[in-house]
């Protein structure tokens, strides 16, 4: 018998009806100020230009409203529709290839002893560091006209989507690896004594036990890949030739003809695939959670030498490979004038003397990743908080994480085209951020927001839920528990976040391009431009500018880290 | 202050509910000043819940709750007065054991030297005067729920609430804490409520039980009173071990259970109402003859659990008792010589049985 | 710790504050004023230099992109133009915008030293010319040889099928020097000869590129062996020491003006005004004659080194008025015909 049916009719106050009113303290009333500022906030950042974006694709060029011609005009450009099935057929592709060798190379991280682990899944972040522009160029180097192993492609052109893929999956590797190396470091050791126990051959022991263990990681990875893939510009752009994707007709579209409409539709296009990827990944997200409630016992990897050695040729032949990427790049940065002219000189990090920008651009990409880390970090931290402690008003807290939610699913040229729109608006009374670094700051904030949200908000739900709790009962206000514990807690966490932002701040290329103004031109804008000018070399030696700047901003964020840790040691070890 | 010492907090017609489900129906109830209250029962019936409203963390659906004579059903809970202790402790983690202690002074604008002498005394009122620079990740369970209540007292609540403040140690430091909070109760004399599921904790630390099930009290009263005179076969079976056997009323003073006639106290329940009837296994006399002996049964031995000092047996009874459970001292067990499968004679004294009527 | 909260609080009462309060940071001048321009970006350093030499108190914001683009740009601008003087875009596509009526009419001081030809026609002009630039296929001796390919003399060499593959050209929807070679060719080979050729010159081609100059410098690094680009972008990169011939074909090479016009509407005509006169200068001039070998100002012009003989001779009597009047019809046809093999861009 259910409680409720026990209860008479009368005593039971219509559903929803809300509870006692209790006055609300003015901590409460601060939360949810905050709330409804960040709320609003995002609202304005992420949910009006992306109403823009839409609104625009049903207009034509004067700003009449034409329902959906525009789409069907797209529809029938046959060119326009290649670039559907290459994009698609380019992720799918990158997926696999990279689905395969991150799992090998996670696997020999995880679950061997193999040597040099450390070092290798160091070497497999690389490109992390780097823009994506900067495999498709060192491909070139190693693999176009002039390219040192040219040969090696038996007469294919690099200029394609052979280039494509290559590059492709040299730049999103770490991300792969990364959540496959989580996925297989969570692996309960009773499972496999169990299956020792049981004299399971080893190879059945990796189909029934390691594989549908990792299986969420898998095909997360494999949404995320294809993903980031398909949504890539700075990749095709520089490698593609003439093989149109997506991403290329949305910048082709906007900057090249400065068809605005037909650049909305094509990104709507463009949007359709990385939301059906987040929608599939957040449902695998929630299974996998079902999968880890359960207290396993960590696995310890023992020695094997065969498959030890083995795993290692493989982990050294890729780490082997990224090395060379970024060691060509480096190289040919340095080359007076390829292939002509082998002699070094600094001839190529003349900046101020190229298209692009200038050794201004390195300094604003500075600028602008230092303001994303500091403004960022904060709002971000700052939401989160709200999210997981503001009491009461649950569905203010919703709103605020679903809004947050929302920029995982939107490819950063997306997000590009949906400021042009929202801030380059006659009547809009934010316009005058367009052409600003605060726009820059502002789009990459929003570009990498949820990640760095749910970095915080997993920090914040390992503290005690009741620290509020017994703030409250000791007549505490809420901002000195925030900053007496809350922050000093989690401080890591924050530093991860600022230094993910920097990271990517650094190297983000697609919803930049569309907001840069002359002064505010960055560091990976000036590759890509470069590049588009011929001046490949100069273009090398910027994206090394970046990697090299990433290297140390990473170096000086882990010094500090362990500092902190050591420093706060006492009280974090249980 | 409280404004009579009969009641410190009154809670009146108070009903929580979570979308369909009511987690706390038309509760009232009074605490008097001074009194030391365990809120018992499973998981799930709303004993949290009602601790919770209590402090104003999840405000009841309607119903009011008045403490020291102050209506403060609708205050933020910033604005009520109680100190709280939680099952995980919930210590500031980058707080040395001071600090924790501290953390609702530093608020009151006492002076610092004032601060240290209070801290210095709660700590060494809850047992851990040395350890004011450690941090809690440095200490064992058992202190840190010290801390924790040491905190709680820092700022003289008027009411301390005690969240299971126990379930998270082990047996050994639980019976020592169990003890200490109630003398720490004795010397201090705070209003305490304690919402625990264990029953023992709850006999052993209470002034008064207030035994809860799908939202209701089923019971309130002295831990003797719960046991030995349990208000419906709820809180029978839920404090202690209980036996239950299925009869009829047949005239007042009589119950059949199967083809056999239970005299005991029948009160007003009418003749053939289906009928209860409990005994505590304690209660059930094993004796070797005695068949003439008013409700004297004979039963036989179905199988024995050795416990230590005693033993528990499982009897089948005549048709109609089911399997019983009775414990014996091993000495019994010795001089009746049981063994699986001996018969020997169960008296029910009269005494010992309750009956309630099968709708209850 | 205090701080850290003092900043979080900051944060909740608006972070868009503190966000305004960095825009702000930027120094806002008197004079700032926004130049579009296609002019190469090594140049216009120079040229912002010297003129500030002269006029320290005008700040110019560059805008620069190729001629297809900032074009574009101005177009899609139309109602809400940002621009306050263009310094430097073709001739073509200045005179296109002066047809949707978004230039603003100005006599620079000294007009009547230019050369006639460099400058719009109507009184007060809409747009003053500053030098032109030319038509020419870079061809890379050393990767030509490697791949058995001939040098070719004339457009029409460049359709014979040896040349699959090795041709790179820029798509003239971004490029103004890809306008100006497939206006071009619509003059030599008029209109369905032109698109002939151009159909099998298409076959021929590896890949179009968004910039001008890259495929000669495509062609300077051995990227691809023949790139039809702009003489002086030849001349240039044959000097940093690329195994360059740059070849004139002979049916005749095309050719563009860049230019100046003042963007009508804008709020900054004074400063607009000044540049557009220091723009005709003989100095500006001097300025120009390091990246163009033809100038406006007579006289000035100066030997470019391996800038190829004869070019003059190898232009085409260009149809300006055909040009622009035809600009969007052929760049439609153009990108409906071809644009599959179109870099991204």
């Amino acid at each position: 018998m259910s409680t409720a049916d026990s209860i008479p009719a009368s005593t039971v106050p219509a559903r929803g009806a809300s509870s006692v009113r209790i006055k609300l303290s003015r901590d409460d009333y601060a939360l949810r100020t905050g709330l409804v500022v960040v709320i609003s906030l995002l609202a304005i950042l992420v949910v009006l230009p992306l109403y823009s974006l839409l609104s625009k694709s049903l207009e034509d060029m004067d700003g009449n409203f034409v329902g959906l011609q525009n789409f069907q005009e797209y529809f029938q450009t046959p060119a326009l529709l290649t670039s559907i099935t290459n994009s698609l057929s380019v992720a799918f592709f990158s997926a696999i290839i990279v689905l395969v060798l991150a799992f090998i190379y996670a696997y020999a991280l995880t679950r061997t002893k193999m040597p040099f682990r450390l070092f290798f899944r160091g070497v497999a972040l690389i490109p992390i560091l780097a823009p994506s522009l900067l495999a498709a160029i060192s491909l070139i180097y190693w693999f176009g006209t002039q390219g040192v192993l040219k040969s090696w492609l038996f007469g294919a052109s690099i200029y394609g989507p052979i280039g494509v893929i290559m590059a492709s999956c040299f730049w999103v590797f770490p991300h792969a690896l990364m959540i496959l190396i989580t996925a297989l470091s969570t692996a309960d050791a009773r499972l496999y004594e169990a299956a020792e126990a049981l004299r399971t051959p080893k190879w059945r022991i990796f189909w029934t036990v390691t594989l549908p263990g990792a299986k969420y990681g898998i095909l997360s990875t494999g949404f995320i890949v294809f993903t980031l893939v398909i949504t890539d510009f700075g990749v095709p752009k520089v490698i593609g030739g003439n093989f149109n994707v997506l991403a290329t007709d949305v910048y082709k579209q906007v900057v090249g003809q400065q068809n605005f409409e037909m650049g909305a539709v094509v990104s709507l296009v463009l949007l359709l695939p990385a939301v059906a990827a987040f929608i599939a990944d957040r449902w695998v997200q929630s299974k996998q959670v079902a999968l880890l409630s359960a207290r396993a016992v960590p696995f310890q990897p023992k020695s094997e030498p065969l498959r030890d050695w083995l795993l290692f040729g493989f982990c050294a032949t890729i780490a082997f490979i990224f090395l060379a990427m970024l060691g060509m790049a480096a190289y040919a940065s340095f080359v007076t004038f390829w292939p002509y002219n082998l002699t070094l000189s600094l001839n190529n990090y003349d900046f101020d003397l190229m298209d692009g920008g200038g050794w201004e651009a390195y300094f604003n990409s500075i600028r602008m990743a230092i303001y994303c880390a500091v403004f960022g970090s904060g709002l971000i931290f700052f939401g989160s908080y709200l999210v997981e402690k503001a009491r009461g008003v649950s569905w203010l807290r919703t709103i605020l994480h679903l809004i947050a939610m929302m920029p995982l699913a939107i490819p950063g040229l997306v997000l590009g085209i949906a400021y042009i729109f929202f801030f380059n608006h006659p009547d809009n009374p934010l316009g005058f951020l367009y052409g600003t670094m605060g726009i820059l700051v502002i789009s990459t904030i929003v570009h990498f927001y949820t990640v760095s949200h749910l970095t915080s908000l997993t920090a914040l739900k390992q503290l005690d839920p009741e620290f509020e709790t017994v703030s409250l009962s000791l007549k505490t206000p809420v901002w000195r528990t925030f900053g007496k514990v809350t922050l000093p807690v989690c401080l890591p966490a924050l530093l991860d976040v600022a230094s993910y932002l920097f990271l990517n701040a650094m190297t983000t290329v697609a919803a930049v391009v569309f907001l840069y103004s002359p002064e505010t031109m960055l560091a990976s804008i000036a590759v890509l431009n470069m590049d588009d000018a011929g001046d490949i070399a100069p273009a090398a030696a910027m994206a090394l500018m970046i990697v090299y700047t990433s290297a140390i901003f990473r170096l000086l964020h882990a010094l500090l880290t362990r500092y902190l840790k050591r420093r706060t040691q006492v009280w974090r070890t249980r | 202050m409280p404004e009579s010492k009969q009641n410190f907090l009154r809670i009146d017609n108070l009903t929580k509910h979570f979308g369909e489900f009511v987690a706390v129906q038309e509760l009232s109830l009074e605490i008097n000043d001074g009194e030391f209250i365990c809120f018992l029962g499973p998981s799930g019936c709303g004993k949290t819940t009602l601790l919770r409203a209590i402090a104003g963390l999840d405000p009841q659906s309607s119903g009011s709750i008045t403490q020291a004579g102050k209506d403060i059903s609708n205050l933020p809970p910033s604005q009520r007065d109680f100190g709280i202790v939680f099952q995980s402790y919930a210590l500031f983690p980058n707080l040395t054991v001071f600090q924790n202690v501290a953390y609702g002074l530093e608020n009151q604008k006492i002076p610092k030297p004032e601060i240290r002498k209070q801290v210095n005394d709660l700590l060494e009122l809850v047992g851990m005067p040395e350890q004011t620079g450690k941090y809690p990740a440095q200490l064992s369970g058992g202190q840190q729920q010290r801390v924790a209540l040491a905190r709680a007292l820092a700022t003289s609540p008027g009411l301390l609430l005690l969240d299971e403040p126990l379930s998270a140690l082990d047996a050994r430091v639980r019976a020592t804490l169990r003890l200490e909070i109630r003398s720490l109760h004795e010397r201090l004399g705070v209003t305490t409520i304690l919402v625990t599921h264990d029953q023992e904790e709850a006999l052993s630390m209470a002034d008064r039980i207030v035994v809860m099930n799908e939202g209701r009290i089923e019971q309130v009263g002295t831990p003797e009173e719960i046991y030995s005179a349990p208000a419906s076969p709820f809180v029978a079976d839920f404090i202690g071990v209980m036996n239950f056997l299925q009869g009829e009323v047949t005239n007042s003073g009589k119950v059949l259970i199967g083809e056999n006639t239970l005299d005991c106290e029948t009160a007003n329940i009418p003749e053939g109402s289906k009928v209860r009837v409990t005994v505590r296994p304690e209660d059930i006399l094993c004796s070797a003859d005695d068949k003439n002996a008013a409700n004297s049964f004979s039963v036989k031995v179905e199988s024995v659990e050795f416990l230590g000092s005693f033993c528990r047996l499982i009897l089948s009874g005549p048709d109609g008792f089911g399997e019983l459970m009775t414990d014996l001292s091993t000495q019994q067990v010795h001089e009746l010589n049981v063994t699986p499968e001996t018969t020997f004679t169960a008296v029910f004294p009269a005494r010992s049985l309750k009956v309630f009527p099968e709708s209850l | 710790m205090k701080n850290l909260v003092y900043t979080m609080t900051q944060l909740s009462r608006g972070v868009l504050g503190v966000v305004l309060g960095l825009m702000l940071a930027i120094p806002v001048s008197a004079e700032n004023l926004t130049v579009y321009t296609a002019v190469e970006a090594e140049d216009l350093k120079r040229y912002a230099a010297e003129f500030n030499k002269d006029h320290p108190d005008i700040k110019i914001r560059w805008v620069r992109d190729s001629t297809g683009i900032v074009t574009a740009k101005l177009l899609a601008e139309k109602n809400n133009p940002r621009a306050d003087i263009i310094w430097g875009l073709a001739a073509t596509s200045l005179m296109l915008l002066q047809s949707e009526g978004m230039l603003q009419p100005y006599a620079p001081k000294g007009l009547g030293k230019l050369d006639s030809k460099f400058r719009d026609s109507a009184n007060p002009p809409s747009w003053t010319g500053m030098d032109a630039w030319i038509a020419a296929v870079c061809v890379n001796t050393v990767e030509a040889k490697k791949n058995n390919l001939p040098t070719p003399t004339s457009w029409m060499d460049l359709t014979d099928p040896v040349y699959k593959g090795h041709l790179v050209m820029p798509n003239p929807n971004s490029s103004g020097t890809g306008f100006l070679d497939v206006s071009s060719w619509l003059q030599i080979y008029g209109e369905r000869g032109g698109w002939q050729f151009m159909d099998n010159l298409h076959k021929n081609i590896a890949w179009y590129t968004h910039s001008g100059s890259k495929p000669c410098k495509q062609a300077a690094r051995g990227e691809t062996p023949i790139g039809i680009s702009f003489a002086f972008r030849g001349a240039k990169s044959k000097a940093a020491g690329a195994p360059l011939e740059i070849v004139l074909p002979k049916e005749g090479v095309g050719w563009d003006m860049e230019a100046t016009a003042i963007v009508k509407g804008t709020k900054k005509l004074a400063a607009a005004q000044t540049l557009a006169d220091w723009s005709i200068t003989k100095k500006a001039n001097v300025l120009y004659n390091k990246g163009y070998a033809v100038v406006a100002y007579p006289g000035v012009a100066k030997p470019v080194k391996y800038f190829p003989a004869g070019i003059l001779e190898a232009m085409i009597d260009n149809d300006f008025e055909f040009a622009a009047v035809n600009r969007k019809r052929i760049l439609a046809q153009w990108q409906k015909r071809y644009d599959g093999k179109s870099e991204a861009k």
